[in-house]
């Protein structure tokens, strides 16, 4: 329940802002329909909003994006699914389905998570998309309303529960520095790419100082149970 | 036609990583310093872009009412409030301020 009103509320967001970058009712519905990853669709409605050449935006919605493919890689194993199902599934691969399904107890369980979570998501957050961009056609100006906070206020709250040791956020204060600061110098949608060199750079450092750079990476406990 | 070229390109990329992980044989991605890499990668993009929607208009540097609406939805996560309530304190505020002139 609490996840549906979440993504119904970020899916009326999306649509604010996606109308608000100037984006048509079709291409703001026709990237809920097929890219269906929120973070991704913020990112790259913000870059062009923000001026940004075609190719740095989808970069950065793709960056974005790649987290998914981790997700593919748990779920394929838990839920086994036949080999022809799986190009249909892999749409509804997002953070929601996979923490649903992962938390089930059997795998019967977690291809039913995994099912009801997608559908109920993809229509929810379609329909949203589409309100929300009706909505911010219909009030002009959603400069006036405020509606302009809306895009990094659910980027915020998607990037606060990732902030739970001092690398990560080493990494998020690196990346805002090198984002802001070179903001005035690199064409628009660049700045964003180098920051997000902030994860391999604080890696790298922190490889550095311990002197051991493989062995020294801390296990977060999933690549434990898979053998 | 510059903003469908976008949209095309996201499309295909953001569904070849989903499709990748569902494809692809489990120990590839399972590389610890791959883990780590792809867990900081939306630290980075995020923050950077946080800061970016917040406090740049074009090329330049502005501190205005987004400013303000941010930190009230800073706030209200510290506060633990849920989604909803973090995304509206940043609008309400928002258009609060610049109501008044901010």
């Amino acid at each position: 329940m609490g996840v549906g009103t979440a993504v119904g509320l970020s899916g009326f967001a999306f649509g604010v802002t996606s109308a608000g970058s100037g984006l048509t009712l079709l291409q703001t519905c026709v990237l809920s329909l097929l890219v269906f990853t929120g973070a991704s669709q913020f990112a790259l409605v913000g870059a062009l909003a923000a001026g940004g050449s075609p190719f740095t935006a989808a970069a950065g919605a793709f960056f974005l994006g790649v987290r998914n493919a981790f997700y593919g890689l748990r779920l394929s194993q838990l839920l086994a699914l036949p080999r022809a199902v799986r190009p249909f599934a892999a749409q509804w691969v997002i953070d929601e389905t996979a923490a649903v399904s992962l938390a089930q107890p059997t795998r019967r369980s977690a291809r039913i998570g995994f099912l009801v979570t997608g559908l109920s998501l993809y229509v929810l957050w379609n329909l949203t998309t589409l309100l929300g961009a009706l909505g911010a056609e219909a009030i002009g100006d959603t400069g006036a309303w405020g509606l302009d906070a809306a895009g990094p206020a659910v980027f915020l709250a998607l990037l606060a529960p990732m902030l739970r040791t001092g690398t990560e956020r080493m990494v998020a204060g690196l990346a805002v520095l090198l984002g802001l600061g070179l903001l005035p110098v690199l064409p628009a949608g660049v700045p964003v790419l180098v920051a997000a060199l902030a994860a391999p750079a604080v890696l790298w450092a922190q490889g550095r100082r311990r002197g051991t750079p493989h062995d020294g990476v801390p296990h977060d406990g999933v690549s434990r149970e898979d053998r | 036609m510059n903003i469908w070229i976008a949209i095309g390109v996201t499309v295909l990329g953001c569904y070849a990583v989903k499709l990748a992980g569902l494809l692809v044989p489990a120990g590839v991605l399972e590389r610890p310093l791959v883990r780590r890499l792809a867990a900081l990668l939306p630290v980075a993009l995020l923050a950077a872009l946080t800061a970016q929607q917040t406090f740049a208009d074009g090329q330049t540097l502005v501190l205005d009412a987004r400013g303000v609406g941010l930190a009230a939805a800073a706030v209200a996560l510290m506060l633990r409030a849920p989604f909803l309530v973090v995304v509206g304190a940043a609008v309400v505020v928002t258009a609060g301020v610049r109501a008044l002139g901010g």
